[in-house]
């Protein structure tokens, strides 16, 4: 590759204004024509507007924000080119902490009787912790070992689920303080989501940390020749990604007032897809936070829509993977005819 | 040379006539119409983004040409991919290689062609034997079976060049084939194109280095800016000429050491060891002065630079810093002490190919300035990177630029940029004219006397001998692991650093 390109100062017009549009701007396209597809066929079909729905687009956006606090979580570890498979188990394994210290004191048989109306900072302080610690044993894992990240998170994954199942020999754990519950009613779980993404949107674009988090994706050997000390780095990124699956489970937790082993189930993949459709790019160097939230929205509104139309959950599921997959290629197709055009 | 006047009746082996290629705003090739003979090193020279790339890939089936024509001994040559420039006997050997390293020598070489038995099983041990035989036809003493990113560079680069030749081809086009390459393999490189060029080989060699023009070629073209400049015999031609047509302008006198106002000691190195690498290497390197460090690939050159860096941990010995003794677990420390270093494979430990020009550059100051609270000054960042760009003459469209967009010569000028950033007083320079064209190449042989002139400490890798000559006030010479002579500048002439190195 040597495009002569280098050598002319001022490349043409029409080529400075394609660069000048965010990457985001043709996912997003995406994102409104699904929309507005799904509004066309619920007048033909069900005769009902689809976005013409407050109820429907709060409910849509509050499924999805657990998803999307783990997916911006997520797409960091993405950018330095690695991945989490542990954050679906690990919503699993801090839900029933934060549960099992939340429980009120109508339990009948608490997890911990001595410990029952707990303030809610408690268990939410001890969930964020037990998120952390799992994406720290990830991240010094990977650090120090040296095995790739599939597999360390994979062990994580497996590990999380199964401590999740022993905390309480697989017994839920219900009977929430109101206090807890309330941080998962209403509209909370979305302000946490946008809060959490405006946050590392920032942390991403404008501190050092996120400099060094896309250095590494892009090449990890000169990250390290160019005196970024990489092992350092990525266990902060996977405690970071860890923490905000503890986030997730908290979140989960107050939202079904309980604690199950089985919950946040293939979270971590709906995550990582997340992450993928808004652009983040699974050999590192690549992605933003804003793509991811877009692709957040993308997964609830295919999810919404299907609903809306009364489709099977069968076909939904088959339908969302034909989704993913098309998302990515299209956006790959687009990338790859920007580089031979320069 | 003699056989093509000999032969007049017989078509050129390859004609370009007229041929044209743009990209998107870009005219990359204008009109370029040239010919290769038979049995002829046709040598294409030219800056960084005059366009022979294109033209190489061009002939190679890579692109297609937006006008004009090829044609091969007379019959013109529609070309739609590189299988179809194989099948058409013409092979390229890319600049950067393009090999399989998880695979033997002997499967990178033969892969697609493996030799098969009646149940289309590979015969290992044919696939193995006829890799050994091209091998030794190249005199490269290489184990068909060993896996091919355990190879040094220079051995990959064989293989590469073992695999082009694996197609029989007539027309061998060569792309800076000795960059990554000692002077000895350099030489064993083109006796083996002499051989070919016997046979009736075409070669189109691409090259920097105008040395190497009067040993091997038999004609030489330039292209500037993506046209034709002109076509000579190397014995009509002088080096000045050469270069003149290559630039268009006139350059700055060839850059020459100042004399060495030695300064206090500023990184010295005693009785250093990295087991099985290099032994017992000790030297002092002054404020002030560039010493050059010259040794064929596998002298434990390069693993020195990335042991006084902090990438490698001494085995045994010592690293001293401005007279203290320290211990340096990572670049990151030895960065925070004052040391910068430039990395001789820009593509796998330089450069954040698809990051931009600014965050290529500011990456390492970023350890130090321009960060408030995690917060990164942005706008001071890029004053410095713009400060920076424009103090190194880097051509690009702007610091949002892409850095894999631009040439060789620049991004080396960027990651010497990086290094500058931190205010480096000791500067660790391995290979940094390497795939660099000469207007660059002189552009930062004088930023490198400037610094030392400025007191900045230099120890200079390189495998060049012109430039060891011209930048070094002293010469370290390496050979297997070992340091086997210090040579003062007087002292220092090819003749005796050969013999140092070779010994």
């Amino acid at each position: 590759m040597q495009p002569a390109l280098a050598d002319r100062t001022a490349p043409s017009a029409t080529a400075a204004r394609v660069r000048r549009l965010p990457p985001e701007a043709g996912i997003l396209l995406v994102l409104i024509a699904l929309a507005l597809a799904f509004e066309l066929l619920g007048w033909i079909f069900v005769h009902q507007s689809f976005l013409a729905n407050e109820q429907r687009l709060v409910i849509m956006i509050l499924q999805v924000s657990v998803i999307g606090v783990i997916a911006v979580g997520v797409t960091q570890v993405i950018i330095t080119g690695g991945i989490d498979l542990s954050s679906g188990s690990v919503v699993a394994l801090t839900a029933m902490v934060a549960a099992s210290l939340a429980q009120s004191s109508e339990a009948v048989r608490a997890v911990y009787p001595a410990l029952i109306d707990l303030p809610a900072i408690v268990p939410v302080a001890a969930g964020l912790a037990v998120g952390a610690a799992a994406g720290l044993v990830n991240g010094t894992l990977i650090a120090s070992t040296g095995i790739p990240p599939f597999i360390a998170t994979l062990g994580v994954m497996v590990s999380a689920r199964g401590l999740a199942k022993w905390y309480t020999r697989g017994q839920p754990v219900s009977m929430l303080t109101d206090p807890y519950a309330a941080i998962g009613s209403g509209a909370v779980p979305v302000v946490v989501f946008l809060a959490t993404a405006l946050l590392f949107h920032v942390a991403l674009r404008h501190t050092r940390y996120g400099k060094f988090t896309y250095a590494i994706g892009a090449n990890r050997e000169a990250a390290r020749v160019a005196g970024i000390r990489v092992g350092r780095h990525l266990v902060l990124v996977y405690a970071i990604a860890g923490l905000l699956s503890g986030l997730a489970g908290v979140l989960t937790s107050a939202r079904a007032v309980s604690g199950q082993a089985g919950m946040g189930l293939m979270y971590e993949l709906d995550a990582i897809a997340a992450a993928v459709i808004g652009g983040a790019s699974l050999s590192g160097g690549v992605g933003r936070i804003t793509g991811t939230v877009i692709g957040t929205l993308i997964l609830g509104v295919v999810t919404s829509g299907f609903t809306f139309l009364r489709i099977d959950a069968y076909y939904q599921e088959i339908v969302k993977g034909g989704i993913i997959v098309a998302a990515v290629v299209a956006d790959q197709y687009r990338r790859r005819r920007r580089l031979t055009a320069t | 040379m003699a056989a093509a006047v000999a032969t007049p009746v017989r078509p050129d082996l390859l004609e370009v006539r007229g041929v044209s290629k743009s990209f998107p705003g870009v005219a990359a090739l204008e009109d370029v119409t040239l010919r290769l003979r038979h049995g002829t090193v046709h040598a294409l020279m030219g800056e960084n983004g005059a366009g022979k790339s294109t033209l190489m890939k061009i002939v190679a089936g890579v692109c297609t040409p937006d006008s004009g024509e090829l044609r091969l001994e007379g019959r013109a040559l529609r070309l739609g991919s590189p299988g179809q420039a194989l099948a058409a006997g013409i092979a390229m050997i890319h600049q950067e290689l393009n090999l399989l390293p998880t695979m033997s020598v002997a499967e990178n070489i033969w892969i697609g062609r493996e030799p098969l038995n009646a149940l289309r099983l590979v015969r290992h041990r044919e696939l193995n034997r006829r890799a050994r035989a091209l091998l030794e036809r190249l005199a490269v003493d290489l184990d068909p079976r060993a896996e091919l990113r355990t190879l040094p560079l220079a051995a990959r680069q064989m293989v590469e060049i073992a695999r082009a030749l694996s197609y029989d081809s007539r027309l061998l086009i060569m792309d800076e084939p000795t960059s990554a390459l000692t002077e000895r393999e350099a030489e064993r490189l083109f006796a083996v194109i002499r051989d070919l060029r016997s046979r009736g080989v075409g070669i189109f060699y691409v090259t920097h280095r105008i040395e190497e023009l009067f040993a091997l070629a038999d004609e030489i073209s330039v292209l500037r800016d993506g046209r034709h400049v002109g076509t000579s015999r190397p014995r009509d031609l002088t080096r000045d000429d050469i270069i003149r047509m290559m630039v268009g302008r006139e350059l700055p006198p060839p850059a020459a050491a100042a004399p060495a106002q030695a300064g206090p000691v500023a990184l010295s190195a005693q009785g250093l060891s990295v087991a099985g690498e290099f032994e017992d290497v000790s030297f002092e390197l002054h404020a002030g002065e560039i010493l050059g460090v010259a040794g064929l690939a596998g002298s434990g050159r390069s693993k020195l630079a990335e042991t006084l860096f902090g990438l490698v941990a001494p085995t045994a010995g010592e690293i001293r810093i401005g007279g203290s003794a320290v211990r340096l677990d990572s670049p990151a420390a030895a960065i925070s002490r004052g040391l910068g270093f430039l990395t001789e494979d820009r593509k796998e430990s330089g450069c954040f190919l698809s990051l931009s020009v600014l965050e290529n550059l500011e990456i390492s100051v970023l350890s130090r300035d321009f960060v408030r609270m995690g917060f990164v000054h942005a706008a001071g960042a890029r004053r410095a990177c713009e400060r920076m760009v424009s103090a190194l003459r880097v051509k690009t469209p702007g610091l949002g630029e892409r850095i894999e967009n631009l040439s060789g010569g620049n991004q080396q000028k960027v990651l010497i940029g990086r290094c500058l950033l931190t205010r480096p007083k000791i500067l660790i320079l391995d290979e940094p004219t390497r795939g660099v064209d000469v207007g660059a190449k002189a552009e930062i042989h004088q930023l490198i006397t400037r610094l030392v002139a400025a007191g900045t400490a230099v120890l200079m890798i390189s495998s060049e001998m012109p430039e060891i000559l011209a930048m070094s006030h002293r010469v370290m010479v390496m050979h297997e692991g070992r340091v086997t002579g210090i040579l003062e500048r007087a002292a220092a002439t090819q003749v005796k650093i050969m013999d140092l190195a070779a010994r």
